[in-house]
C-alpha cells in the first residue's frame, strides 16, 4: 500500500509516496532522499548518530517510522550552514577538535543544537555532558565536545544579551 | 521487519478498534516498539498510529488537586514542566536519569509504561523465552543473570521491568486511564503490570485493543515534593538502564515521618511497591536505624534468581539512601546527574 | 634521481613550517557539514541492498534455508547461499600470506561461530533485503560449542601476536622468585572486547565487466586490494578502492573480513551494484575482537624493593578454524627492571570468529595486568607507587638489554605526577574522602608501545605554477592522517601547507602500509618526507646545474627549501622560486618518488618505545560501589609531535578506552550456547559523555634520531595502556578492594574487602 506524505526538509518541502510503511526517518533520508549526513551507527537507539531535529526536536531518526511523521520539519547536518558560513556549533567542533574519525560527528552537532534550544544544561560542563550522553563517541573526543559546546553556548548567551540590551 | 498495515485513525474509538484485532499494536512515538520489531522480538501486523490523535497531550491539574498527564506528553515535555517538577520532583528526576535526551523528546508516557523487560534471552530470539514465547521456556534462569530480579519472580520468568519513571509513580499512586472495548476505565499503577507467576507472557492487565491515556497521580501525592527523591545504580554515569533502584517520598511532620511512600526498580517483573516498608516508617522520626529498618522490611521476600544475590544487598543500601536523600530534602534543582550517587563530584578532597 | 630511503633529515629540508603546528582538522569542513563521504554514502545508480543472514548458533551446520520464503517477499531480488553464489577463483581457506585470515564466504554450510554469515539477501530496498534474511528461517544441526577459556585442553601456540614468540626469557626466573623478600602470585581476567567503532563495515561494490570499484573502510588499501585481487582472480590494476574517511577502525578494518568480500559477490551475482552494511549485532563474529585472557603474574622483590624476577603468563583463546594469539604478556617485557624475566602463553580454541588485533593488542590487556600487579608489590613493600616504578625503572630493555633510543619515562612520571598533585596521596587504601562522602583513590600506571614503522611510498611533485602534490594511499580513520600527514608533505617540498595537493585514500595511490601498529604517520610520513626529499633534490639539480641561476654552484646540499624557494645555504641572499627554475628549464612539473621503511641496523641496536605516565582519580560510593573517574592526566613521550592538537585528541581517547578496559566494555558470552548476549551497543557499555571526567594530557619532548628520519614514535595505541591499570589500582586505593577481574563490577565491591 502506498502512503503519500510530506516533510519539510532543511527548509524544503517534499512531497513523496511511500510504498513501505516501514521505512525510518533515517533510511529515507540516507537510501531514499540521499541526505547521507546523518549516519547510522546502531539502528536502535543506542549510539545517537542518526540524531536529527524533528520540530526543533533532537530525537533518533532510526527508531523514527516516516510515515508516522507525517508533516513534520525535518532538520538535518545538511541544513546548519549557509554556503561556507558553518554554524557556530559546527565551527565550535573544529576548533575544539570535538571529533576524530566523524562518524559520530552530524549527530553530535544536531544533539547539540537540540541541547541548546532545551536550555537545560547551560554552561555547566557537567549538565553538557549528561544532556549528551546520548551520542557515543568510540574515538573518545568528548573533551572536545564539551568544550565545542561551552564556546557556542557562550556566543548563544552573548548574542541573546545583545539582542535583549 | 515483518510487513504491517499502518492505520492512522482519526479518534480514540475508531482507534481502540483498529488495536482491537488480533495481530495490532499500538504505535506511539516508537522508541521501544521499533527496537523490538527490529530484533524481530515483536511481528505485529498492524499498526495503529496513535500520535496524530487529539487530546492526549496535555498536562492538566484537575479541581481536586489531582494531575493529569496525558499518554502522549513526551517524558522530555514532562520532566521539564516546570509546575512538574516542582510537585513531583522525584518523577521529574527518574525520568531525566532514564534512557538518552533523544530518547526522552521522543518516548511517550503511555509508551514508557509499557516497555519491555531488557532481559537478553527475551531479546534474543534463538534463546527461549516465556515472555516472548509462551511456554518455550527461560534460558535467563540458567543464563547470565546478574541483572535478573530478587522480587517477584517465577521459574518461568526472571526478567525484570526497566522504567525508571514507573518507580515514583507507583509509590504516589498513580492511576492508569485506559480506553477500551467498552469504553473508559481506571486502575492503579500497581495493578497494570503483573508478576510472572506461570503465565510471564501475560505482562499487564490491558486487554486487547486497550489504550492508556492518560496516567493521574492523586491529590496526596503533591504532599510529597519536600522530600522526594530517586536514586539509580548503574553501569554508566548516564544512559544506562538501573541494576536496581529506588524512588523515596516523605512527609515530614513536627520531625516526624507522617507518611512514607517507597518503590524500587529493577528488582522485579513491575515496580515493586514497599509497603511494608513504608508502615514501619510511619510516625517515627527519620533515622538512619528507621531506613535500616525499612530497608530490611522491603526486601524481606527478596531472594536471588541467578548469581544476582548481590542486588538484595544493593537494593537495600540503595533505600537507606534514597529516604536518607528523600528526608535530607529536595534541592532546589534536579542534579546535573539525575538520580546519580554522584549529585556532586567537585568536592575538596581530604585523608 | 632514484628514490631515497633517509634514515636521518636532509640537510635542505627544514621542520616546523607546518610540522609541530596545532592546525586544526583540514577534513574539519567536510566532517561537520556531513560531507566527508564514508563507504555506506555512496548510492550508485542502479544499486541494490544487501543483507546479511548470520548464524544463531555458535557450532554445527546450516541444514536448511527457506529461500522460497525471501524470495516471496516483495522486492527481494535474489538469495545467495552455498548452493547460489559467484565461484571464488581461491579457496577462502587458504593463506596466502601470515596476514590472511580465514573467513566465511559460504563455501560450506559449517557454522563455527555465533553471528557467522550463513546467507545473503538482495533486495531492491533496505527494508525488503532485511525482512528477507529473517524469512530465511535457517535451521541447524548443533554442536555443542567451546565457549570460554575452560573450553578445552590448552596448547602453546607456536607464535603470539605478530610473530612474537609465545614464551621469551632472560635471567633466573626461578631463582629470582626464591630469593625474593616479597611475592606477589595473582591471576587477572579480562573479557572478549569488541572494536566497535562507530561506522558499522559496509561496502559498496559496483562491477563494470571485469573493473571492480569499491567503496569499504580499510585501514589497509593495498592489503585490501590485493586479496580482492586473489579472491577474485582480478588483476590488481582492474580493483579501485576508495576510502577516505573510515568511521573509526581500532583495527578491525585492517585485513579484509569476509563481509565485505561477499558484498562483491552479491554484486556479481546480480549483476548490479550492490551495498552491504553490517548491523550492529553482526559486528559481534566476523570481524574480529579482542580475545578474552587470564593472566598470572608472579613477581619477585626483594628487602629494598628492588624487583628479583617477573613471571608473567597469559591464557587466551583463538577460533577453531584460525590464529591470532593476544600476546599479553609481552607487555612485561620492556617496563620494570626485573633481572629475571619470563612471559608465556597458551591458548585455547573456542567457536568464535577468529581474534584480532584490537588498539593496543597485548600492550593493553597485558598492560592492566601488569600495573596491577606492580602496584600490588609497591603495596607489599610498603612503597608509594611510583617511587616502587622508578625504583625498578629500566635503563635498559630488561627483556633484550638493548639501549632505548629515547626514553624520556622519566620525565613523564615527573611532569604528570606534578601536575596530578600525585605527593599527597595516602599510602593506605581507603583513606582519602571528598567534602560528600566518597571514597576517593589515585592511582597510576606505566604506559608504554613500541614505535614501529612498516613499509610505505609516496610520490611527490612540484609545478611550474608554485605549488606541490603528495600522492600516498594513507588512511584517515580519525586520527588525523589528512593534516598530520599534509603537513609533513608541506614541510617535505618546502611550501605552505595550502599550496600540496595532498592526496589519499584510494587504492591508486603509493602503498601507505597499512594503518596500525601506531605506526602510521611514522611509515608513510617517513615516505613524504623521502619523497619530497627527493624532488627538491631534483629541482637542486636543475638549479644548481644552471649558469643562469643564483644557485649555480651551490650543489645538493648547498641549498634548503623554504616558502616555495631554494636559497643558498651560506647565503641565504641567493635564492630562486619553484616557478623561476622549473620555467627557466622549461619543464611542467618535477616528481619523485620516496620510501618510508624500519631502519633493521637501528632496530638491532636499539630498543624502540614510546612511554608515559597515567595517574587517575576515581570516586566510588562507599555503600552503593558506583565508580566514577573524576580526573585523568597522562604524560606522554612518544618522539616528534607532528600535530599537537590532534596528538591531544588522540591521548585523550587511548586514555578512555583505558578507562573503558578497567570500568566498563566486556562482551557477554552465554556459556551454554556461545552467542553473546549484548551484542549491541546498549548492553555493551563503552563510555559516554558523562563518564569522561577532565582529562589533561602532557607531551613531554622527546628527540629520537634513531626511529626514523622524523623522529615520530606513533601515539595511536598508547594512551590505554597505563591508563586502564591507573584506573584500576585508583579503585583499590579508594575501596581496598583489589579486583583482579575487569571490568570491575559492582558486585565486586560490594561483596570484597
Amino acid at each position: 500500500m502506498n502512503h503519500s506524505i510530506s516533510l519539510t526538509v532543511n527548509g524544503a518541502r517534499r512531497d513523496f509516496v511511500l510504498d513501505d510503511p516501514r521505512v525510518t526517518l533515517l533510511d529515507l533520508l540516507r537510501e531514499r532522499l540521499h541526505l547521507t549526513g546523518t549516519k547510522k551507527g546502531c539502528d536502535r537507539g543506542q549510539c545517537g548518530a542518526c540524531t536529527i531535529l524533528v520540530d526543533g526536536k533532537r530525537i533518533n531518526s532510526c527508531l523514527a517510522l516516516a510515515i508516522s511523521h507525517d508533516g513534520a520539519d525535518i532538520l538535518t547536518i545538511e541544513g546548519l550552514a549557509r554556503g561556507d558560513r558553518l554554524h557556530p556549533v559546527q565551527a565550535a567542533f573544529i576548533a575544539h577538535d570535538g571529533f576524530q574519525c566523524g562518524f559520530c560527528t552530524p549527530g553530535q552537532i544536531m544533539s547539540a543544537i537540540g541541547m541548546m534550544q532545551e536550555a537545560q544544561a547551560g554552561n555547566d560542563p557537567e549538565r553538557i555532558r549528561e544532556c549528551m550522553s546520548g551520542n557515543l563517541c568510540r574515538c573518545g573526543a568528548y573533551a572536545g565536545i564539551v568544550d565545542a559546546v561551552l564556546e557556542a553556548q557562550a556566543g548563544a548567551d552573548e548574542t541573546n544579551q545583545r539582542r535583549s540590551a | 521487519m515483518k510487513q504491517f498495515d499502518y492505520v492512522r485513525p482519526a479518534t480514540v474509538t475508531e482507534a481502540v478498534a483498529a488495536a482491537a484485532q488480533p495481530g495490532a499494536v499500538y504505535l506511539a512515538a516508537g522508541t521501544n516498539l521499533l527496537d523490538l520489531m527490529k530484533g524481530n522480538v515483536t511481528r505485529p501486523d498492524r499498526l495503529v498510529d496513535v500520535t496524530h490523535l487529539d487530546g492526549l497531550d496535555g498536562i492538566e491539574r484537575l479541581a481536586d488537586g489531582s494531575l493529569r498527564i496525558g499518554a502522549l506528553v513526551s517524558n522530555a515535555d514532562l520532566a521539564h514542566d516546570g509546575e512538574f517538577v516542582k510537585a513531583y520532583p522525584a518523577v521529574a528526576e527518574a525520568l531525566l536519569s532514564g534512557a538518552s535526551a533523544q530518547l526522552r523528546n521522543a518516548a511517550t508516557v503511555g509508551g514508557n509504561l509499557l516497555q519491555r523487560t531488557r532481559c537478553a534471552y527475551f531479546y534474543d530470539t534463538a534463546s527461549r523465552c516465556n515472555k516472548r514465547a509462551a511456554g518455550s521456556g527461560c534460558d535467563a534462569r540458567d543464563g547470565e543473570n546478574r541483572s535478573h530480579a530478587v522480587l517477584g519472580w517465577s521459574d518461568r520468568c526472571i526478567a525484570t521491568h526497566p522504567s525508571d519513571f514507573c518507580v515514583p509513580l507507583l509509590a504516589l499512586d498513580a492511576i492508569v486511564e485506559i480506553e477500551g472495548k467498552n469504553g473508559r476505565r481506571e486502575i492503579a499503577l500497581d495493578e497494570l503490570h503483573r508478576l510472572p507467576g506461570n503465565t510471564p507472557e501475560n505482562e499487564s492487565a490491558l486487554e486487547p485493543g486497550d489504550l492508556i491515556v492518560a496516567v493521574r497521580l492523586p491529590p496526596a501525592a503533591r504532599g510529597f515534593a519536600a522530600h522526594a527523591r530517586y536514586l539509580k545504580v548503574r553501569e554508566r554515569a548516564s544512559y544506562a538502564f538501573a541494576i536496581v533502584s529506588a524512588a523515596a517520598a516523605l512527609r515530614i511532620e513536627n520531625g516526624k515521618i507522617a507518611e512514607a511512600r517507597l518503590a524500587l526498580g529493577g528488582v522485579a517483573a513491575k515496580p515493586w511497591r514497599a509497603r511494608a516498608a513504608e508502615d514501619v516508617l510511619k510516625g517515627v522520626a527519620p533515622s538512619a536505624d528507621a531506613f535500616q529498618e525499612a530497608a530490611w522490611r522491603a526486601l524481606t521476600d527478596a531472594k536471588p534468581s541467578g548469581a544476582n544475590a548481590y542486588k538484595i544487598e544493593l537494593a537495600r543500601r540503595i533505600v537507606v539512601r534514597a529516604l536518607t536523600l528523600a528526608a535530607a530534602g529536595t534541592p532546589a534543582r534536579i542534579p546535573a546527574l539525575p538520580a546519580s550517587p554522584f549529585a556532586s563530584t567537585s568536592g575538596a578532597i581530604h585523608a | 634521481m632514484p628514490e631515497l630511503n633517509l634514515t636521518s633529515a636532509p640537510a635542505h629540508l627544514r621542520h616546523g613550517s607546518s610540522i609541530g603546528q596545532p592546525l586544526t582538522r583540514r577534513d574539519g569542513v567536510l566532517k561537520v557539514k556531513g560531507q566527508a563521504t564514508y563507504a555506506a554514502d555512496n548510492h550508485p545508480p542502479g544499486m541494490l541492498f544487501a543483507v546479511m543472514a548470520v548464524s544463531s548458533i555458535a557450532h554445527g551446520r546450516v541444514s536448511s534455508l527457506d529461500v522460497a520464503a525471501a524470495k516471496r517477499h516483495p522486492g527481494v531480488v535474489d538469495v545467495m547461499t552455498p548452493d547460489h553464489k559467484p565461484e571464488l577463483a581461491i579457496d577462502p581457506e587458504i593463506k596466502t600470506n601470515p596476514f590472511v585470515f580465514r573467513m566465511e564466504v559460504l563455501q560450506s554450510n559449517e557454522v563455527r561461530y555465533a553471528n557467522q554469515p550463513i546467507a545473503v539477501v538482495i533486495a531492491e530496498t533496505l527494508e525488503a533485503a532485511t525482512e528477507g534474511a529473517v524469512l530465511l528461517a535457517p535451521r541447524y544441526e548443533t554442536l555443542p560449542p567451546l565457549v570460554g577459556l575452560d573450553a578445552g585442553k590448552s596448547y602453546v601456540p607456536p607464535v603470539v601476536g605478530v610473530g612474537n614468540p609465545s614464551e621469551i626469557h632472560r635471567g633466573d626466573v626461578a631463582a629470582g622468585l626464591a630469593a625474593a623478600d616479597k611475592q606477589i602470585d595473582a591471576t587477572y581476567e579480562t573479557p572478549a572486547q569488541y572494536h566497535n567503532a562507530m561506522e558499522p563495515h559496509a561496502i559498496v561494490a559496483d562491477w563494470n565487466g571485469d573493473h571492480l570499484q569499491i567503496d569499504m573502510p580499510t585501514q589497509g588499501l593495498m592489503l585490501s586490494l590485493g586479496r580482492v585481487a586473489e579472491l577474485f582472480g582480478l588483476a590488481p590494476d582492474k580493483i579501485h578502492i576508495r576510502s577516505p574517511f573510515l568511521g573509526g577502525g581500532f583495527g578491525s578494518k585492517g585485513l579484509m573480513a569476509g563481509p565485505p568480500v561477499l558484498g562483491i559477490m552479491a554484486a556479481k551475482l546480480v549483476g548490479r551494484p550492490v551495498k552491504l552494511v553490517l548491523r550492529r549485532e553482526q559486528m559481534y563474529g566476523p570481524v574480529g575482537h579482542r580475545a578474552p585472557t587470564r593472566q598470572r603474574l608472579r613477581i619477585g622483590a626483594d628487602a629494598e624493593g628492588r624487583l628479583t624476577a617477573l613471571d608473567h603468563h597469559a591464557r587466551t583463546v583463538s577460533s577453531t578454524f584460525d590464529d591470532f594469539y593476544e600476546p599479553a604478556a609481552d607487555a612485561s617485557h620492556t617496563l620494570y627492571a626485573a633481572p629475571a624475566i619470563r612471559t608465556s602463553h597458551d591458548a585455547v580454541r573456542v567457536n568464535t570468529g577468529t581474534p584480532l588485533f584490537m588498539r593496543a593488542p597485548g600492550e593493553a590487556t597485558g598492560s592492566i595486568a601488569l600495573e596491577s600487579a606492580i602496584d600490588e608489590m609497591a603495596w607489599a613493600c610498603g612503597m608509594d607507587p611510583l617511587a616502587f616504578r622508578l625504583k625498578n625503572y629500566a635503563e635498559v630493555e630488561p627483556i633484550t638489554g638493548k639501549p632505548f633510543s629515547s626514553k624520556a619515562l622519566r620525565a613523564c612520571y615527573d611532569q604528570g605526577a606534578a601536575r596530578f598533585g600525585w605527593a599527597k596521596r595516602t599510602l593506605q587504601p581507603r583513606q582519602m574522602r571528598d567534602d560528600a562522602g566518597l571514597l576517593v583513590g589515585w592511582g597510576m600506571g606505566t604506559a608504554t608501545f613500541p614505535a614501529l614503522m612498516f613499509q610505505a611510498e609516496a610520490r611527490a611533485a612540484i609545478r611550474r605554477d608554485g605549488t606541490g602534490a603528495m600522492e600516498i594511499g594513507a588512511h584517515d580513520m580519525g586520527q588525523g592522517a589528512w593534516t598530520a600527514l599534509a603537513q609533513i608533505a608541506a614541510d617535505a617540498v618546502g611550501l605552505d601547507i595550502d599550496r600540496v595537493t595532498f592526496k589519499a585514500g584510494t587504492s591508486d595511490l603509493p602503498d601507505a602500509g597499512i594503518a596500525g601498529g601506531s605506526a602510521h604517520t611514522a611509515t608513510a610520513g617517513a615516505a613524504i618526507h623521502s619523497a619530497g626529499a627527493a624532488v627538491i633534490a631534483k629541482l637542486a639539480d636543475l638549479a644548481t646545474n644552471d649558469e643562469r641561476s643564483p644557485l649555480y654552484g651551490a650543489g645538493n646540499t648547498g641549498v634548503i627549501a623554504r616558502d616555495g624557494r631554494l636559497i643558498r645555504r651560506d647565503d641565504e641572499g641567493r635564492s630562486e622560486s619553484y616557478t623561476e627554475i622549473l620555467a627557466r628549464a622549461g619543464i611542467a612539473e618535477v616528481e619523485a618518488r620516496g620510501t618510508g621503511a624500519p631502519n633493521p641496523a637501528a632496530m638491532e641496536e636499539y630498543a624502540m618505545h614510546a612511554h608515559g605516565a597515567v595517574f587517575a582519580e576515581v570516586k566510588v560510593d562507599p555503600e552503593l560501589g558506583q565508580i566514577r573517574v573524576t580526573r585523568m592526566v597522562g604524560a606522554f613521550a612518544a618522539g616528534r609531535i607532528v600535530n599537537p592538537h590532534l596528538v591531544r585528541s588522540q591521548l585523550f581517547g587511548g586514555m578512555i578506552w583505558g578507562m573503558s578496559f578497567a570500568l566498563h566494555e566486556e562482551a557477554i558470552t552465554d556459556r551454554r550456547t556461545g552467542r553473546i548476549m549484548n551484542a549491541d551497543l546498549g548492553e555493551y557499555h563503552i563510555p559516554v559523555n558523562a563518564d569522561v571526567p577532565p582529562l589533561d594530557v602532557i607531551t613531554v619532548e622527546e628527540h629520537d634520531p634513531h626511529v626514523n628520519a622524523l623522529g615520530i614514535k606513533g601515539v595511536g595505541e598508547i594512551g590505554i595502556t597505563g591508563s586502564a591499570g591507573a584506573v584500576a589500582n585508583a579503585v583499590w586505593h579508594a575501596t581496598g578492594v583489589r579486583v583482579r577481574r575487569f571490568p570491575i563490577r559492582i558486585e565486586e565491591l560490594l561483596t570484597g574487602r
